[in-house]
């Protein structure tokens, strides 16, 4: 490991920070569901997804190995560049958990790496064909594959279940969910630590420490499945609570539902070639469950302001990359400048947080305060019956916790 | 460009069959597990609901292997 210069030191610790900030922002994607039903206690429910996620980073380098490719020009793609991609996911991650808004941590890393390219050599090196096939088609199919599954699946175990309450279903459809979410933690961590991997790999690779075309050293596989299981760990509790609580209220048996659907997709679309978003299926599957009750109904204000940020993810993480790249290119002065800028404006991101603290003590709480006792009381009561006129897609306000600002993203 | 029809067809059949398979499979085992529940209560036993129940969540935990086995492959 010769030639490990300073810049590439920082790169390394930057991908690092992403990985932390991509496992707390995903934390909802597997455990949202099974902690709004009570399934899981919080904390119990986030340490079970770290350890999966922990585990899932050893499994295999496959994803590693084809991060960047297709996407960019890898050839002469400086450290620099890899920096600015990753400022520019980072923030993005920090902003969209701070309003509490789930969106694709792949997406972000992708756009921070079109910005920076684009920054650094021209808008030529970037591949529009794989942009769409690989970024847009996947946004709008995953939550429309996921959801639909989800809300079939939701109709179908009312109706099959009817008759079956008590002690022996409710904890049937507890552990049910529990080994669901426990796929979908193990497939994040094999694909989304990955990442990282992939990335520290391409620094290396860029800053001439490893060969070309080699596998990622043992180090790199090491830090970034602790990175993301220390972030899992931490739980990304605003995000859960839009997912678990926000978008729609879920019984045991759409929480069930919902995240077998989202496992099944995940790991359906990554085994057919057509890879899709965790978080684009896992909402798409807890909106689809969501409107699969009878007197169901989904929040589609929240929703919108969740298809926003989605939609908002790719420009906004690509214009940070674009403008920090442009930044470093003035020198290391530049690249200083722009790590300082990150810290600082992570810290103050942090701050605005500590405003209104969502931590695993209120994740269940949005609307009604008792979010225990609901949940414990949804856990034995069968599904509303004779509410079948109701309009399915009712809409009822939205929690006011969250600023509807995502559009502050732009620096 | 090429957007891939194909893969994306299957991607949305496969996840469609198989959750709403496995949602319906594992409810009715714990439909089975539930009859037996009340039966006991009431003194009685569900041999055939118990046995039904396990063969279900027998299916189920062989996807859930086959999952993981996706992810380690």
């Amino acid at each position: 490991m010769e030639n490990f210069s300073l810049i590439l030191a920082i790169v390394v610790v930057t991908a690092l920070a992403f990985d932390f900030t991509n496992g707390f922002h995903d934390t909802a994607n597997a455990m949202a569901t099974t902690i709004s039903t009570g399934a899981l206690k919080p904390k119990v429910a986030v340490a079970m997804s770290a350890v999966l996620n922990l585990v899932g980073a050893f499994l295999s380098v496959e994803v590693a190995n084809t991060i960047s490719k297709g996407l960019v020009d890898e050839t002469g793609i400086r450290p620099e560049v890899i920096f600015a991609a990753l400022v520019g996911a980072i923030l993005w991650n920090l902003l969209t958990w701070l309003v509490g808004l789930p969106s694709s941590s792949s997406h972000a890393l992708m756009g921070g790496l079109i910005g920076a390219t684009i920054a650094s050599a021209g808008i030529g090196a970037v591949h529009g064909d794989a942009l769409v096939t690989k970024v847009l088609i996947p946004a709008i199919a995953a939550p429309l594959v996921a959801g639909i599954a989800a809300m079939f699946a939701t109709r179908l175990t009312y109706t099959l279940g009817k008759k079956a309450d008590g002690k022996a279903a409710a904890k049937g459809y507890r552990t049910g969910q529990i080994a669901s979410a426990g796929l979908v933690s193990l497939a994040h961590g094999t694909n989304d630590a990955q990442k990282t991997m992939g990335i520290i790999t391409l620094a290396l690779v860029a800053g001439g420490a490893v060969a070309p075309d080699s596998d990622p050293p043992m180090w790199v596989i090491l830090s970034a499945g602790l990175a993301i299981a220390l972030g899992t760990y931490l739980g990304g509790w605003r995000i859960i609570r839009t997912m678990g609580k926000g978008l729609t209220d879920l019984q045991p048996q759409q929480g069930f539902a919902a995240q077998t659907s989202a496992a099944t997709v995940i790991l359906a679309s990554s085994h057919l070639g057509f890879s899709l978003s965790t978080t684009h299926s896992v909402s798409g599957s807890v909106m689809g469950a969501g409107l699969g009750r009878k007197g169901g109904v989904v929040r589609w204000s929240t929703a919108t302001r969740m298809f926003v940020a989605w939609g908002l993810t790719l420009p906004a993480a690509a214009l940070v990359g674009a403008l920090a790249e442009y930044v470093t290119g003035l020198g290391s002065w530049g690249t200083a400048l722009v790590a300082v800028f990150l810290i600082a404006s992570s810290a103050a991101i942090w701050k605005l947080s500590r405003r209104e603290v969502v931590d695993h003590t209120n994740v269940n709480e949005s609307d009604e305060p008792a979010g225990v006792v609901t949940t414990a009381i949804a856990a034995v009561t069968p599904p509303p019956a004779g509410t079948a006129t109701e309009e399915l897609a009712a809409t009822i306000p939205a929690p006011p916790s969250t600023e509807p600002a995502p559009s502050q993203a732009t620096v | 460009m090429k957007i891939d029809w194909a893969a994306l067809g299957s991607v949305f059949g496969v996840s469609l069959v198989v959750t709403v398979a496995l949602v319906g499979l594992f409810t009715l085992g714990i439909t089975g597990l539930s009859r037996q529940e009340k039966a006991s209560a009431q003194g009685g036993s569900a041999g055939l609901a118990v046995t039904g129940a396990y063969a279900c969540f027998a299916a189920c935990a062989a996807a859930v292997a086959y999952g993981i086995y996706l992810i380690v492959a």
